[in-house]
């Protein structure tokens, strides 16, 4: 009976307590860094589209809302034809940022992206390709991967040999 | 048997291998190089298990578990640690080059290197040094080659070289440069390639027509279907994604394709997703945009009652549609859509299997005959499959004898092979032009189909047949057929093979003299007759006139309106028959889903589902019935012949198919209709079959996008598709675990996420699938009185003076009509119809080879390119059957010739 | 007299109305100060036009009865429960002669009102047809038929001290003490059942929202959630008044003040306490409840009563 009137004695000191609200429209909220907030589609070191339309984000995605269609350039690399996000559905569980194999889908600090129309919040992957590398500056995933693309043959990744010569018996 | 694992006994069934033992129990062990249809090679070193010599041997020693035979109380243990830690460490060094690759990776999500790597606990690479990389391929439109992949596990090299006969895949180079590809590169020239993107574990050979539309196996809505591509009738997946067919994968069934499909099957599948797609009803040629469907059902009602109506099926149309056809026009008035060629043939090989005492064989009976004799067949080309089948029954004797000597079991296929060598069994072929499996034959006869059909006739009168003496042979010819008839009685299986490649009666009648006398020798022999299409037989089986006599009836003024069911008539008489036929139809409704000549010609236009939109019945030519459901749901009024029917039948007031809407409702009709296909009622679960009160899913747990694929369009949902034809959902919800057999639409276990989860299906490796393989027979030997022998052999074939005999030359790309809208497919098949002649014909005529010649068929000219052909017997010419272009339709066929 | 008795009635309903859409906007403000926020303070000044725009939200909202309720009664539910509430409100005496029906059996009326308050949650969640809505008006039935058992025998004291059931009466009976001093025991019981007769928190367990969805109205919408939302807050009102009516001296107070200020002022007192105590408290279990209520509270309450009932027989002898 006691602890109940001392709680209550205590919530009422809050009366004199600082407020922590923050205001929102005029007052912005610091965002941390790894905030999951609007989705984006990031670019490689060298400007390429780094997504490869492995459909992993779309497996992870728990309220099934990302769709794409991958396809494969002449140069041999990999793009989703394309990409669609259904911000009415989207719970910003970052899934897909975790799935990601390429860094490319990442989860950027800012939830600005009402609309008074449901339709507005399906975007497309013009919507949603920036021209950034996001929080993972460096990373370019063909260097690592063992395909060949324009600019980049067998071999040439890192830590790759030079292709064998098939014709050659020497150890 | 008993075996104890992990110290727990379990039955096992002698003769198999540990590794097979375990996986048959549901075990999970991973495996590499071993495939259940190749064998063990015990080359990766995957499958490594402790092995116990008694119940107090606490140390064990590690064995391979596809080389260590089952015994009866062996102990050993897949959770040993020092075995686990084997394995992981086996994969460890399998992955030392594996690239970084699964995101770009077409096997990715099916692919069993991941599965395995998953299974063994490997989640971290240790390797820190650099990696091995290749030079990829190019392998042809089919398969795409990613050599950085490979783990070395050969069974690319075993399946095409040893199983499937390919010459021009190999492996090259030496230690671990060791390369699988061609000595350059080029297209696979094996008719079975396709088989490799499924036989490799990993990424290396992938199927190149996915690539184009690419989508992760878990991502497809899949529903089991079945071959379109020739009669054998292999059960295939069909997998759609955004409303075109992505993908066709193998699916297993015990009694017919077991584990592989050939490549017309594999990739034939294009035609669903063509441009050429009849996707609204129209009137032609007033109007070619939409119509409003009811409006077209009114008329097209309005027209079957008052005019006086014909109908016209086809043997790639499925039971229930061309039965609801047949009812719908009345039985008198429903003609089979087959040239008549084929219909002689079909028919003929329905009354020898029906009327017969000879069993004709499954493909996987076919593929354990011990002696084989093909009359008139090039298999590669007129039922692919068979022809693999018959490349595993030649093995089957000398590979008896070698495991009589060195007491090694079946699945030992290294030292089997080496005991084996080139060793085969007895293959007898007759055929005009070569084929293929002439390299595995014993003996290889060439010569005119009438001239090889006498041969056959002089066989079977050497197993003692009551047919007319043959007289005329060639003493060599007699040695020949008497070696055949030897060797066909010392087989304890032998098979026959016959069929309609030749276009000759007197080929089929010989194959089925042949097997009948042995059969009154009391052998048990197995004939197994090749025919043109999917559903062939089971459109012979319901009944109809020949199409010529259609052509008559709308001559002479007796019918004057036409129903075509998904049927181009241009492919099945000649052209200026069907322009005639045309020509007194007034209202011509064609039920079809593509846009060819016919359709050009109709009056109405009704868009018919594919296999991929339809469910429906075939029955291939083992009388086997089978079911195709479907995958999707159609665009625009796209649905089932059968469909179409009975909505034409209710606005017509038709009564015999009053009140009939779904699919058990037509099979219903259809089985009590027809008392001699009464068994198929049992086919397949009905529509309210329910397991748990749930439908099955033809979406993958994992299907992805449902909120967004078509947010496009509106970002609500629509509401589900629903179907009422069976017990398959068009969503991921439904009963998870193991559906039965004929409603698989994919195969998938937990931890086996590639088509190697088959395993988990079956109730012995390589053995039937639980609850019976699909589908169901319809033709049974017929027990009672003799063999009803043909009598009269054909006469000797004589060239007509200024006449040509022109025979059909099929082949596996080209020669069917569906499969030739795959792009792949299209190039390989011939660009311009070839006219086959004899090198001394050509000189005879003046002909000078790759000029027009200038053939006459009743009142009909066309012109080919003529071709010097050595193995052409003179008087005879071959034209390459089913091309689009080609203007002889209607094969064999006697003709004039100018140069 | 005609005249006078329509303006009390009207005056009477017109602040009650209002004070309770205040309170909604007061709560929200107050358990925000407890807890560190603002609350609304957006519409108007301070956000006081929140309940305009929500009232103004809730007229607008889909007036949905689902298929599945029996729509009659689920039409009726939410009436009731602002009906008794305000009919109780008649015989409470908000000054010297501002009183509707001034009767001398105020007391009994009052408990005869709030008990008819249960039909309302009842049959709102009888009516919703939906398990969760239907546990929550059984355990409100449950739970308000048990605590008036002892707010009715914690009231008998004021009304053995002041020898009336009339409220007026009670009130000036407390011209030389007020009752909270003789009473201290009966104000502490009557208190309790208050809250759990208004099911507030912490004894909000026909709404429980965390295992009942939101309990008896979960089917509820639009204005007849409104509806439910008032009455809700038109108990507190209640409660909080014939606390200060019983135990409080009602109107009394020093003169500077018209007799309706101090009620109204002593009333906003205890409402507070009401909102800081659902800002303060956890939920307990259902059993803890019905446990406290009937193995604490009851013996309590027919102790005090023997006590008062002594008490004054000893003194008036």
């Amino acid at each position: 009976m006691f602890s109940l009137l001392r709680s209550m004695w205590l919530v009422f000191l809050h009366m004199f307590h600082k407020r922590e609200t923050y205001q929102y429209p005029e007052e912005k909220a610091p965002l941390p860094a790894r905030w999951r907030g609007r989705i984006a589609l990031t670019r490689d070191p060298d400007g390429g589209e780094r997504c490869v339309g492995c459909y992993l984000c779309a497996a992870a995605c728990p309220v099934d809302c990302i769709s794409l269609q991958a396809a494969e350039a002449p140069d041999g690399r990999r793009y989703p034809g394309f990409f669609r996000i259904n911000f009415s559905r989207c719970i910003f569980c970052g899934f897909c940022e975790e799935a990601c194999p390429t860094y490319a889908i990442q989860l950027l600090p800012d939830f600005e992206m009402a609309e008074y129309d449901r339709q507005n919040l399906v975007y497309e992957k013009e919507d949603l390709l920036i021209n950034s590398q996001g929080k993972y500056p460096g990373y370019n995933y063909y260097r690592v991967a063992g395909m060949a693309i324009a600019g980049k043959d067998k071999g040439e990744a890192r830590h790759e040999e030079p292709p064998v010569n098939v014709r050659s018996l020497l150890p | 048997m008993t075996i104890y694992i992990d110290n727990k006994p379990y039955e096992a069934k002698p003769g198999k291998n540990l590794l097979e033992a375990c996986l048959e129990l549901g075990l999970n062990l991973p495996y590499f190089c071993w495939h259940p249809a190749l064998g063990s090679v015990g080359a990766c070193r995957q499958c490594a298990v402790k092995v116990f010599k008694d119940e107090d041997d606490k140390t064990g020693r590690l064995v391979m578990g596809c080389m260590e035979p089952v015994r009866d109380n062996l102990r050993l243990s897949l959770e040993d640690p020092g075995a686990k830690a084997f394995r992981e460490q086996v994969i460890g060094w399998l992955m030392t080059n594996h690239p970084h690759d699964c995101a770009v990776c077409d096997e990715g999500g099916s692919c069993h290197l991941q599965d395995m790597t998953v299974m063994t606990g490997h989640t971290y690479r240790n390797y820190r040094f650099s990696k091995r990389t290749y030079e990829n391929q190019d392998l042809g439109p089919f398969l795409n080659h990613e050599m950085n992949r490979c783990i070395q596990c050969y069974r690319c090299v075993r399946f095409y070289k040893d199983y499937a006969g390919g010459k021009d895949l190999n492996v090259f180079a030496a230690h671990n440069h060791v390369y699988f590809g061609r000595c350059e590169s080029g297209r696979l020239e094996s008719e079975f390639s396709g088989n490799l993107a499924e036989v490799c574990p990993t990424g290396v050979f992938t199927d190149k027509t996915l690539k184009s539309h690419y989508t992760r196996k878990w991502d497809m809505t899949w529903a089991p279907s079945v071959c379109q591509g020739c009669s054998l009738g292999c059960n295939t997946s069909a997998g759609e994604r955004y409303g075109s067919l992505r993908q066709i994968a193998n699916r297993y069934n015990g009694e017919v394709n077991g584990y592989f499909l050939c490549d017309r099957g594999r990739y034939g599948y294009e035609f669903v997703n063509s441009d050429q797609r009849i996707l609204q009803p129209a009137f032609r040629p007033h109007s070619n945009g939409t119509v409003n469907k009811e409006h077209v059902l009114d008329q097209v009602a309005a027209r079957l009652k008052n005019g006086r109506t014909i109908g016209i099926g086809s043997p790639r149309a499925s039971l229930e549609s061309n039965f609801a056809l047949k009812m719908l026009v009345g039985e008198d008035n429903f003609y089979l859509g087959m040239s008549d060629s084929d219909h002689d043939l079909t028919s003929l090989a329905l009354k020898i299997l029906r009327d017969g005492p000879v069993r004709t064989p499954s493909l996987q009976e076919a593929g354990e005959a011990d002696a084989v004799f093909i009359l008139g067949e090039d298999l590669t080309n007129t039922a692919p499959m068979l022809a693999l089948a018959v490349r595993q029954a030649v093995r089957r004797k000398p590979e008896a004898d070698a495991m009589g000597q060195i007491h090694l079991a079946e699945w030992q296929d290294a030292a089997v092979r080496e005991a084996v060598q080139e060793d085969r069994g007895p293959l007898f072929i007759f055929n005009t032009l070569p084929t293929k499996l002439d390299e595995l034959a014993e003996a290889v006869q060439r010569g005119a189909p009438e001239q090889l059909a006498r041969l056959g006739f002089a066989v079977a009168q050497q197993l003692g047949a009551d047919i007319a003496p043959i007289t005329g042979l060639t003493p060599e010819e007699t040695a020949l057929a008497g070696k055949i008839a030897a060797a066909l009685l010392a087989a304890e299986r032998p098979l026959i093979i016959g069929g309609y490649g030749s276009g000759c009666d007197h080929m089929m009648k010989a194959a089925a003299n042949v097997a009948w006398a042995l059969r009154q020798k009391g052998r048990n022999p197995l004939l197994s007759l090749t025919l043109p299409e999917v559903n062939s037989l089971g459109l012979e089986m319901l009944g109809g006139h020949r199409l010529d006599t259609a052509i008559d009836v709308l001559r002479q003024g007796e019918a004057d309106t036409v129903i075509v069911l998904e049927n181009d008539l241009y492919r099945r008489a000649d052209e200026h028959l069907i322009d005639e036929f045309f020509l007194h139809a007034q209202e011509v409704i064609l039920i079809d889903h593509l846009y060819n000549r016919t359709a050009e010609k109709a009056t109405v236009l009704l868009p018919a589902g594919t296999f991929a939109e339809a469910d429906g019945t075939v029955v291939n030519n083992e009388g086997r019935a089978q079911r195709y459901y479907q995958v999707y749901v159609p665009k625009g009024d796209v649905q089932e012949s059968w469909r179409w029917c009975l909505q034409i039948a209710e606005g017509a007031q038709v009564q015999s198919l009053h009140g009939l809407h779904n699919l058990d409702d037509i099979d219903w009709a259809l089985t009590t209709g027809m008392p001699s296909l009464a068994s198929l009622q049992h086919l397949a679960p009905h529509a309210d079959f329910r397991i748990n009160g749930q439908r099955i899913p033809r979406e993958p747990h994992r299907y992805s996008g449902r909120t967004a694929m078509q947010a496009n369009v509106n970002v609500s949902e629509p509401k589900p598709a629903e179907d009422d034809d069976t017990p398959l959902s068009f969503t991921m919800e439904g009963y998870r675990g193991e559906p039965p057999a004929p409603l698989i639409p994919f195969f998938w276990s937990p931890g086996w996420n590639s088509v190697q989860s088959v395993n988990k299906y079956q109730q012995e490796i390589g053995g039937h699938l639980h609850g019976g393989d699909p589908g169901v027979r319809l033709l049974e030997p017929h027990v009672n009185g003799g063999a009803p022998f043909f009598h009269e052999a054909p006469d000797t074939f004589v060239p007509i003076p200024g006449h040509v005999h022109i025979m059909p030359v099929y082949h596996i790309f080209g020669s069917e009509e569906l499969s030739m809208y795959t792009p792949g497919i299209a190039k390989h098949a011939a660009d311009f119809c070839c006219l086959y002649l004899n090198p001394d014909d050509l000189a005879q005529w003046n002909i000078t080879p790759g000029n027009w010649v200038t053939v006459e068929t009743d009142h009909h000219t066309c012109r080919l390119v003529a071709t010097a052909n050595h193995w052409m017997p003179r008087g005879l010419a071959g034209v390459n059957a089913g091309l689009p272009q080609s203007p002889v339709v209607d094969l064999p066929v006697l003709a004039k010739m100018q140069a | 007299m005609e005249a006078q008795y329509w303006w009390i009635i009207g005056g009477v309903l017109f602040v009650l109305l209002n004070t309770a859409a205040g309170l909604i906007w007061l709560e929200r403000r107050m358990l925000a100060l407890w807890q560190d926020r603002y609350g609304p303070n957006r519409a108007g000044p301070f956000g006081i036009l929140i309940v305009l725009a929500d009232t103004l939200k809730l007229f607008f909202k889909e007036d949905w009865i689902p298929p599945f309720a029996d729509k009659v009664v689920f039409v009726f539910a939410p009436a009731v429960v602002v009906a008794s509430v305000l009919m109780a409100f008649a015989v409470v005496p908000f000054g010297p002669g501002i009183v509707v029906a001034d009767m001398n059996i105020g007391v009994l009326f009052f408990l005869a009102m709030s008990s008819l308050g249960v039909y309302s949650i009842v049959l709102g969640g009888w009516a919703s047809n939906n398990k969760y809505a239907l546990l929550g008006a059984m355990r409100g039935a449950s739970q308000m038929i048990s605590y008036e058992v002892f707010m009715g025998l914690a009231l008998m004291g004021p009304v053995i001290l002041s020898g009336t059931f009339n409220l007026s009466g009670i009130v000036e009976a407390q011209r030389g003490m007020w009752y909270i001093f003789p009473q201290l025991l009966g104000f502490v019981i009557f208190f309790i059942a208050g809250i759990a007769e208004t099911h507030r928190l912490p004894f909000d367990i026909p709404e429980a929202e965390s295992e009942l969805v939101a309990g008896f109205h979960s089917e509820y919408s639009g204005m007849k959630f409104g509806m439910f939302f008032i009455g809700e807050y038109l108990g507190i009102t209640l409660i909080s008044s014939m606390i200060v009516t019983l135990y409080f001296g009602g109107w009394l107070g020093p003169a500077f003040l018209p007799g309706v200020i101090w009620f109204v002022l002593k009333t906003f007192v205890f409402i507070m306490v009401f909102i800081l105590l659902r800002a303060s408290m956890p939920r307990p279990r259902y059993d803890q409840l019905m446990e406290y209520g009937w193995k604490v509270l009851f013996p309590l309450s027919l102790l005090n009563l023997l006590g008062t009932a002594a008490v004054k027989l000893f003194i008036d002898k």
